[in-house]
């Protein structure tokens, strides 16, 4: 038994009498608080191996991703990468500083360099983030100066396009000239330079992501709002009936949690349309005409409808466990000291049951500001959410530092709730079903 | 929830309110589902239910999604069904395509995260366990953080999954794990740990260590008693939480959407292109065919609960 599974049984065992100077000793002579701290030592170190390679999984396959998008939303060097000289000149010179001829000379050169190198179309592309309209600008100036280009640059520069000389264009080039920038940060939150420098509100018809934001907060509290108020009954009811009856009932409500995400969806797409199930019977009741089917889909309705039954369980199960464990005799005690049923509910029903309530109300309003797949398919324009846009940035625009930056801001905000969730709760209390 | 003898009539009519409210959520909750599966053997190629089908007409009926399931981007699907059609099906039609894909990635993502998550859980479910909040808080964020969040840092990582050693120095290349089965597996199975630590996690609260000191002192090694002891005892939690990690992979879209290639094409993202493009009652067929495999994956689960709940002396009341 020289490897026990406990070494402090090990040593608690061999531990004799005193020494000379009054400490306990183990069997070999040492004092008996170094073996007990060295074992205790052993003991965490042989914890922490079993969860060493998870730890070092998930620190490659998700920490480390997440703090290459983090990067990516402060980082883009498709600019500065491909236009050294004129780079060159912008470090030299400072903010303010009319381009001179030298300017224009690194701007042809760089011109030129990076259209025979084919990078132009990513050097456009970069300036476009910061300034709509003027990726042409750039691959059309690469075709014409790819032959080589005469002195004057400046005037023959600008002969291509007027725009050439745009002081906000100058701007926007010194702002890119860096590798790293704030502007994707500034951006999300619908903000831009000016041609000084200065941060201001970006164009009244380019602001866009603030209200983003606001609505994704509002729709997300919504769908709490929501899934509290169906929630709750049920809830409740599951756990006030006989454990054989409310596990039948409590089948309903994890059914629809195991059924695949994307399934709920299409049956709230075919439900909810225009020639759907839900309109149908309407008109059946004759409750609407049927030249006045109602429109619940592609628009804040359908988001709404569709995830608060995603997100319902998500609610149900923690008041649920909160109130499987709250002792019915209190509320028999206050409606024998006379309460009226609803008063021992609201002063203490209620209060018991806020653990629960919190637990739940935070997964779900975390849950729900990050939803991507259900707004994308029935949120229709009005419905969108900032994961959308996240989205549409990566896959279509293409500006990848953009959704970098939104994506960090939500992740902020995320955490900040996770951080919430942790301290009320505690993440291990988490229980699935 | 009887209602108590000294009600008042006001509270009577409120008790019966309040079970018709409930009634009403629970329909809510369930009839989505429901209504999705008659719906799938519609004849005609609408999303409601027809005047055929409502008099329950067998003409209004019909397999046609279900056979145009299988059909779908064969080459010769209107040949007679011989063994080749048969064999055509197997390798060309896209939702079998998706279905063996989804198996492959679902299953190799749970086997990655059960392992893990289960040997995690043990270590982080020992007292001595240091930093036990702070690394479990680590382990669950894939489950916290957004999903699109997660998908657009793994698409730049996947993309060059070398990029992050520059950062001590390093100026490495290294291939594309976007694209391959492998970045897809290993992406699922990180969105599956949570799951697995969560139910194992929850299954060692209830565990006695001393069965493994008693083990121990009838002379067994750790191995020993980590699979004739230790193992069988929380088996029903592993069970369930590969079980969550399949699900998840199965049910995974966004993060196929952003790293996988053409290859891995998954039943959801096989789904989500047909809602996107041309939403067929082909969908209703797939999403009663997932309906059906929840359910069973439902019965498992609830089997396995009552069975650990049984054997730590839980009757129901």
């Amino acid at each position: 038994m020289a490897r026990a599974l406990d070494p402090h049984a090990a040593i608690a065992t061999e531990a004799t009498g005193l020494d000379a100077a009054g400490t306990l000793q183990t069997a070999d002579g040492q004092p008996l608080s170094k073996a007990l701290a060295r074992s205790s030592r052993r003991a965490r170190r042989r914890a922490f191996m079993l969860v060493l390679p998870l730890l070092l999984f998930i620190l490659i396959t998700f920490v480390m991703p997440i703090g290459q998008m983090l990067q990516r939303s402060v980082k883009n060097d498709g600019f500065s990468a491909n236009m050294p000289q004129i780079s060159a000149w912008f470090d030299a010179n400072p903010r303010g500083s009319e381009p001179d001829e030298a300017a224009w000379a690194a701007l042809a050169a760089d011109l030129q360099a990076s259209a025979e190198a084919k990078t132009i179309g990513v050097v456009g592309t970069r300036i476009n983030y910061d300034m709509p309209g003027t990726r042409s600008l750039f691959t059309s100036a690469g075709r014409k100066v790819r032959g080589g280009i005469e002195p004057p640059y400046r005037d023959n520069i600008l002969e291509f396009d007027e725009k050439w000389g745009d002081p906000q264009l100058w701007s926007v080039m010194r702002e890119a000239s860096s590798p790293y920038t704030s502007n994707f940060y500034l951006a999300s939150v619908d903000r831009t330079r000016d041609e000084a420098g200065n941060i201001i509100q970006a164009p009244e018809q380019q602001r866009i992501y603030v209200k983003l934001f606001i609505r994704t907060f509002w729709l997300s509290l919504i769908i709490t709002g929501t899934t509290f108020l169906l929630g709750f009954p049920i809830a409740h009811l599951l756990a006030t009936l006989p454990l054989r009856k409310s596990n039948l009932l409590m089948i309903l409500v994890l059914l629809p949690f195991w059924t695949s995400l994307l399934v709920r969806t299409t049956a709230w797409m075919v439900l909810l349309q225009q020639q759907g199930v839900v309109n149908d019977v309407l008109v059946w009741l004759g409750i609407i005409r049927d030249d006045q089917r109602l429109q619940m889909i592609f628009n804040q309705t359908g988001t709404i409808i569709a995830m608060t039954h995603i997100l319902l369980p998500f609610m149900i199960l923690p008041l649920y466990s909160v109130m499987r464990t709250i002792n019915p005799s209190y509320v028999r005690a206050a409606r024998s000291l006379g309460a009226t049923s609803w008063t021992a509910f609201r002063r203490i029903y209620f209060p018991q049951t806020l653990p629960g309530l919190g637990a739940g109300a935070l997964l779900v309003f975390i849950l729900a500001v990050g939803y991507y797949i259900t707004p994308a398919l029935v949120g229709g324009s009005s419905g969108q959410l900032i994961s959308n846009m996240i989205a549409m940035h990566m896959t279509q625009t293409l500006n990848w530092s953009m959704a970098a930056a939104l994506a960090a801001l939500l992740l902020g905000g995320v955490l900040i709730l996770y951080w919430v969730y942790d301290r009320l709760v505690g993440i291990d209390n988490l229980k699935l079903g | 929830m009887a209602l108590p003898t000294y009600a008042t009539k006001l509270e009577r009519v409120w008790h019966y309110a309040y079970l018709v409210i409930c009634a009403a959520i629970f329909f809510f909750l369930i009839a989505p589902i429901v209504v999705v599966i008659p719906l799938s053997f519609n004849a005609e190629p609408y999303f409601t239910f027809t005047d055929k089908m409502l008099s329950f007409d067998p003409e209004g009926y019909s397999m046609r999604w279900y056979d145009s399931l299988l059909t779908f981007g064969m080459t010769q699907p209107d040949a007679p069904r011989d063994m080749s059609w048969w064999s055509d099906a197997w390798h060309n039609a896209k939702w079998v395509k998706a279905a063996k894909s989804s198996l492959i990635v679902g299953f190799f993502a749970t086997i990655v995260a059960t392992v893990l998550g289960t040997l995690a859980a043990l270590g982080l479910s020992r007292p001595e366990m240091p930093y036990r909040r702070a690394i479990m808080a680590i382990l669950i964020s894939p489950m916290i953080v957004p999903i699109i969040i997660t998908a657009t840092g793994m698409f730049f990582f996947y993309s060059n999954p070398c990029a992050p050693l520059t950062w001590i120095g390093i100026d490495a290349q290294c291939g594309r794990l976007a694209g391959t089965y492998l970045g897809v597996i290993l992406a699922h199975a990180t969105l599956g740990i949570p799951f697995v630590i969560i139910t194992v996690t929850a299954t060692l609260v209830g565990f006695d260590q001393s069965l493994a000191r008693a083990a121990a002192s009838l002379g067994a090694n750790p191995r020993t008693t980590f699979f004739r002891i230790i193992m069988p005892l929380i088996l029903p939690g592993v069970i369930s939480g590969a079980l969550f990690a399949f699900v998840t992979s199965f049910d995974e879209v966004v993060a196929v959407l952003f790293i996988a290639g053409p290859d891995q094409q998954t039943i959801p993202r096989q789904m989500w292109n047909g809602i996107r493009e041309q939403i067929s009652p082909a969908i209703l067929a797939v999403a009663t065919l997932l309906v059906i495999f929840s359910v069973a994956l439902l019965t498992v689960v609830e089997m396995l609960r009552r069975r650990s709940e049984r054997l730590r002396g839980v009757t129901p009341r």
